[in-house]
């Protein structure tokens, strides 16, 4: 037992391919239980009997009241913080730290100021020492395919705060992680750039067949992107609905005028509305 | 290709030099004027003669150069001291709270109270001089260094962590490149104090140097030349200051924000 040492051993075992893994359960989430305990008083629950599963290549997006959990829940997919309790599986693996197969795209784009572009989209390939000439053809591609060609040179000051997040969704990309989990993504950008974002996200999806999962505090974004909406429930957090939204693919924001889109929303909303959260 | 300065938006470009010489004019004028003797506020024409007398000596230039060596080796010991101790403290709880009341301690001494100190146990010569602008400079650099390495943004640290990165990488790819601006405005204190440093070494005991040659002129009633002397080292203390500001504008090139944080 003492032999296996957490830490330097576990980053190399994890380096390894995936096993073979049930593709319907490519995310595996059970029992999932949060609980803060402060020093000298009651534990906090953050998150109460999370459980579901997420398909290979599916798009769901988690919505909830402020401070539900949400963010709590996927800084435990991405093996930021430790669970309390329950089985977090991601790719077939347990996820105990943060795993190689995931990539993720943050609320604001935290990009490094000091790096070119490209040099941000190539962060995840130094630090996990991948090789970079490989790479760095993926990550112009991949720049390219979002429509940054061309300011791979530039520092993140010389672009819009949607070019910003769109190099940060590059960089959740660049080792071509089985999962991609976003926060907020596009919660910093105005009305307009965030309706076209949502478009290209979809688009990047369609190209890419990444496995997302998306926090948001937007219920029309959800219900645009999604297969599925996870609607959590205020603190603690537990699942309230799993809503599957059958709206046809490709979208365009034409389908978010939709009578079904409306059904979705006001579904979704509903959950919000009973406990008088009144929340985007 | 230089776009052409406006004064309209920048109008300090022609107000800084014209109060430079207002100023010059007025003290020319004003002290004949007043009756005070030349001999103990000499007029700036005077300055400007003895000046030039001491650019002709090629003393002068050996005097200079002593003390140039002095607060360069002073200040490059001090800023790498702070560098290596600041990494030391910021990373390591440990040996924050076992050195840091010590430090602090230190700083509270007067350390131009040090200076008679160091010519004792360091001589007359340079050593002594190099040792006490260091120790003037260390301080200011130091805490700059800490509250640089300090001031990574949290948000950038995760960010690293999830793709994987362990402590060096985060200390390497974020809280150094965080910590520039404020380790620069450190350097910039320490340049400046190191000179201080050195030429308060001098003033204790020494053979040569710029504090040394205040002190002979002192002694002479030269009080022309001791203004010489002083403009001498405000021009050095300006252009130390400036290529500091430079080697920033090329290694911070990101920011202009720059939070000094003073002795």
């Amino acid at each position: 037992m003492a032999m296996r040492t957490p830490g330097r051993r576990r980053r190399r075992l994890n380096a390894l391919p995936p096993p073979d893994v049930d593709e319907g359960r490519w995310i595996e989430v059970d029992g999932l239980h949060k609980s803060y305990q402060p020093r000298r008083s009651e534990p906090t629950h953050a998150l109460s009997d999370i459980a579901f599963t997420v398909r290979r290549g599916e798009f769901i997006s988690v919505v909830g009241p402020s401070g539900c959990g949400k963010t709590t829940m996927l800084k435990i997919l991405a093996g930021l913080i430790p669970r309390s309790e329950g089985a977090v599986r991601v790719a077939g693996r347990d996820v105990a730290g943060p795993l190689p197969e995931v990539g993720m795209v943050f609320q604001a784009a935290t990009l490094l100021p000091w790096r070119t572009i490209l040099q941000n989209v190539m962060v995840p390939v130094e630090v996990r020492k991948l090789d970079a000439r490989v790479y760095r053809e993926r990550a112009e591609r991949l720049l390219a395919m979002v429509g940054l060609d061309g300011y791979e040179g530039k520092y993140p000051h010389e672009l819009s705060g949607g070019m910003q997040q769109r190099a940060g969704i590059c960089r959740a990309l660049v080792h071509d992680p089985a999962v991609l989990l976003m926060d907020e993504p596009f919660g910093a950008l105005d009305a307009m750039t965030r309706e076209y974002m949502n478009v290209e996200l979809l688009r990047i999806w369609r190209e890419s067949g990444q496995t997302i999962v998306c926090v948001t505090h937007s219920i029309p974004e959800a219900v645009f992107l999604s297969d599925r909406v996870v609607v959590l429930s205020p603190r603690p957090g537990r699942i309230a609905e799993i809503v599957d939204i059958e709206l046809e693919r490709p979208r365009a924001l034409g389908v978010m005028a939709s009578d079904r889109a409306g059904v979705y929303v006001q579904r979704i909303r509903k959950h919000f509305n009973a406990i008088g959260v009144i929340d985007s | 290709m230089r776009p052409r300065v406006d004064l309209r938006e920048r109008p300090e470009l022609l107000l800084v030099p014209a109060v430079f010489v207002i100023a010059l004019l007025v003290w020319e004028f004003a002290v004949p004027a007043f009756g005070v003797d030349d001999y103990l506020l000499p007029r700036p024409s005077q300055i400007f003669d003895a000046l030039r007398t001491q650019l002709a000596d090629p003393l002068f230039w050996r005097h200079l150069k002593v003390t140039v060596l002095e607060s360069l080796y002073g200040f490059l010991l001090a800023a790498g001291a702070a560098l290596v101790l600041g990494t030391a403290i910021s990373q390591m709880r440990l040996i924050e709270r076992t050195f840091m009341p010590y430090i602090v301690a230190f700083q509270t001494v007067p350390k131009a109270a040090l200076a008679p100190l160091f010519v004792v146990w360091f001589g007359f010569g340079m050593a002594s001089k190099v040792v006490m602008a260091a120790v003037i400079a260390f301080f200011p650099m130091l805490v700059n260094v800490v509250e640089g390495l300090r001031s990574a943004d949290a948000d950038r640290v995760q960010m690293l962590t999830v793709f994987g990165a362990g402590k060096f990488e985060v200390f390497t790819m974020v809280r150094l490149p965080s910590a520039l601006p404020f380790i620069f405005a450190g350097l910039e204190i320490g340049v400046v104090f190191s000179i201080l440093g050195a030429v308060v070494g001098e003033f204790i005991g020494a053979k040569e140097g710029l504090g040394y040659l205040l002190l002979q002129t002192n002694y002479n009633f030269d009080i022309a030349g001791m203004f010489a002397v002083l403009v001498v080292l405000s021009v050095l203390g300006l252009i130390a200051h400036f290529i500091i500001r430079l080697a920033q504008r090329r290694f911070v090139f990101w920011t202009q924000e720059s939070r000094v944080i003073g002795a």
